[in-house]
């Protein structure tokens, strides 16, 4: 279990709730997760937090057999990395989805899914996932 | 600045695998006396010891690892500095040592590196190795290692044309070396049928694309270039060291089938050697999976991008061929106990160097280089060493 904690979870649920990432006006480039300083333009830059739509393609994918602690009901599952349609690359499951119809350039959705539970009385975690639209 | 020539004087490692009856302790003892004892270093001063180890606290519950190195070796008071870089731990330590002495702040300096992963469960030790990752980012969305470079393996792929059987022929590759080296965790060669039928992990990736869970330990003492022939006729000078860093998400990078970290580190290495990748004649490249040694072979310069997987498979790679990859066996065939692998590629180095290695020797070897990665490759770090005779 990682990733995880109290405080954690609510700090990042606007990132991980409704895919809130930024963008350096200065160069133009989005960035997901949220950074407070552009790589590239440094102390020129200026990070504004952008909702991105949750659009985007397959950029690369793997059938994941041998899940790590946390993940054991979940397995076998579909971990992607997507290039959303403002750029940004995020890595995140693929869910309701045929593992036929997952190909590089497939067109994918975001959804709101569970991504991991601490037991039964812990914390239990949102987030995004990606589905193939068909 | 004036900077001072470095040189390996002594080396040593304890035999990498499931070591059920050995601890932590135990394991650098015995890496670092025999790498004191190789360097006959009876009766001289140890100035500072700088040990490589990635996650002893996730893995035994211990911190402050250094100190206990010291404290096991004998070497109190003198300074012991814990690097940690995740899977380049140890080669970031010796980067470390090799300023040291380098700089003239000390003479003589041992760099260990250890882990001890076979105290928890596998699954365990995966979350603990997931933190060479991006923990909030990929670890927390159920991105294993082994699911990273999968990502990246299928990306080569598809930009590519690279084959399965091609990662597959890195593993047959590097156990066949492996089986040749003592202090490996798997001594048995395989069959590119065993390697293609083992079980899907993180697909294409298979269980033996896999480097394993391993206990171990290795060490080097390092001497100014002048004061090393008091301890060995055969000192191997490090003739260069170059380190970068890149982003710790996968996500976040331009390209996945190439890692900027080893790019420009060994750019930087070959031109404070002033050599080229044709003169190198043995490099041990960070192959915690076989898809990494593909991307590795590239990036440094050894094959043009997107020929690794051809080269490997038309036996370029292989022990006394084009370039001789992984003569040790490699992360793959060797093990990977993650802080001891930066410091066992240089162990094997020098005794390629010297002319030491046995079977497994390359012929006039006289250049030699590691090329050791951190995670999905957030750090390299990259040393040349000569033969010094």
């Amino acid at each position: 279990m990682t990733g995880t904690g109290l405080a954690l979870t609510w700090r990042r649920i606007p990132e991980r709730y409704n895919l809130i990432g930024s963008r350096c006006e200065n160069c133009g480039e989005a960035f997901f997760p949220v950074r407070t300083i552009c790589p590239n333009c440094r102390r020129r830059g200026r990070i504004k937090r952008e909702a991105f739509s949750g659009n985007g393609k397959i950029y690369s994918y793997t059938f994941v057999t041998s899940p790590p602690t946390g993940f054991e009901l979940e397995a076998p599952y579909i971990m992607a990395v997507i290039e959303l349609e403002e750029g940004a690359k995020v890595t995140a499951q693929l869910v309701d989805t045929d593992y036929e119809k997952v190909k590089i350039g497939a067109p994918v959705k975001m959804v709101f899914r569970k991504i991991q539970e601490e037991g039964k009385e812990g914390l239990i975690h949102y987030g995004f996932k990606f589905k193939v639209v068909d | 600045m004036v900077m001072r020539r470095v040189a390996i004087v002594g080396v040593g490692m304890t035999e990498f695998g499931e070591h059920w009856e050995m601890g932590f302790r135990e394991l650098v003892a015995q890496a670092g006396l025999r790498a004191i004892e190789d360097a006959k270093l009876a009766g001289v001063k140890i100035d500072a010891l700088y040990g490589g180890t990635m996650a002893a606290g996730r893995l035994i519950g211990q911190e402050h690892i250094t100190a206990l190195i010291a404290d096991y070796m004998g070497l109190n008071p003198i300074p012991a500095t814990r690097v940690e870089a995740a899977c380049a731990s140890g080669g970031v330590a010796l980067r470390q040592g090799y300023m040291a002495v380098a700089s003239g702040m000390h003479d003589i300096v041992v760099v260990g590196g250890a882990e001890k992963m076979t105290d928890v469960p596998v699954s365990d030790a995966a979350v603990a190795l997931g933190g060479a990752g991006d923990q909030e980012w990929e670890l927390f969305m159920g991105a294993t290692f082994p699911a990273l470079y999968a990502l990246m393996a299928r990306r080569h792929m598809y930009e590519y044309g690279t084959k399965e059987e091609e990662l597959a022929q890195v593993a047959v590759k590097n156990h066949y070396n492996a089986s040749k080296n003592k202090y490996a965790q798997f001594k048995s060669p395989v069959s590119l049928e065993t390697v293609m039928g083992s079980k899907v992990i993180a697909d294409p990736l298979k269980l033996f694309d896999c480097s394993p869970i391993s206990d171990g330990a290795a060490a080097v003492v390092l001497a100014p270039m002048e004061m090393a022939r008091q301890f060995t006729d055969t000192p191997v000078e490090i003739i260069a060291s170059a380190q970068a860093s890149d982003t710790l998400a996968l996500s976040s990078r331009k390209s996945l089938t190439e890692l900027r970290a080893t790019k420009v580190a060994a750019k930087k290495a070959f031109e404070l050697a002033h050599i080229t990748p044709g003169d190198v004649d043995v490099c041990e490249v960070h192959d915690c999976f076989t898809i990494a040694e593909i991307m590795a072979i590239e990036d440094i310069g050894f094959f043009p991008k997107g020929k690794g997987g051809k080269a490997t498979m038309d036996g370029e790679t292989a022990l006394n061929s084009t370039i001789s990859i992984n003569t040790s066996g490699g992360l793959k065939g060797c093990g990977h106990p993650v802080g001891a692998t930066g410091v066992k590629q240089a162990v094997e180095i020098t005794w390629q160097l010297r002319g030491e290695a046995g079977d497994r020797q390359v012929k006039n070897a006289e250049i030699g280089m590691t090329h050791n990665v951190g995670g999905s490759g957030a750090t390299c770090v990259v040393h040349i060493m000569r033969r010094a005779d």
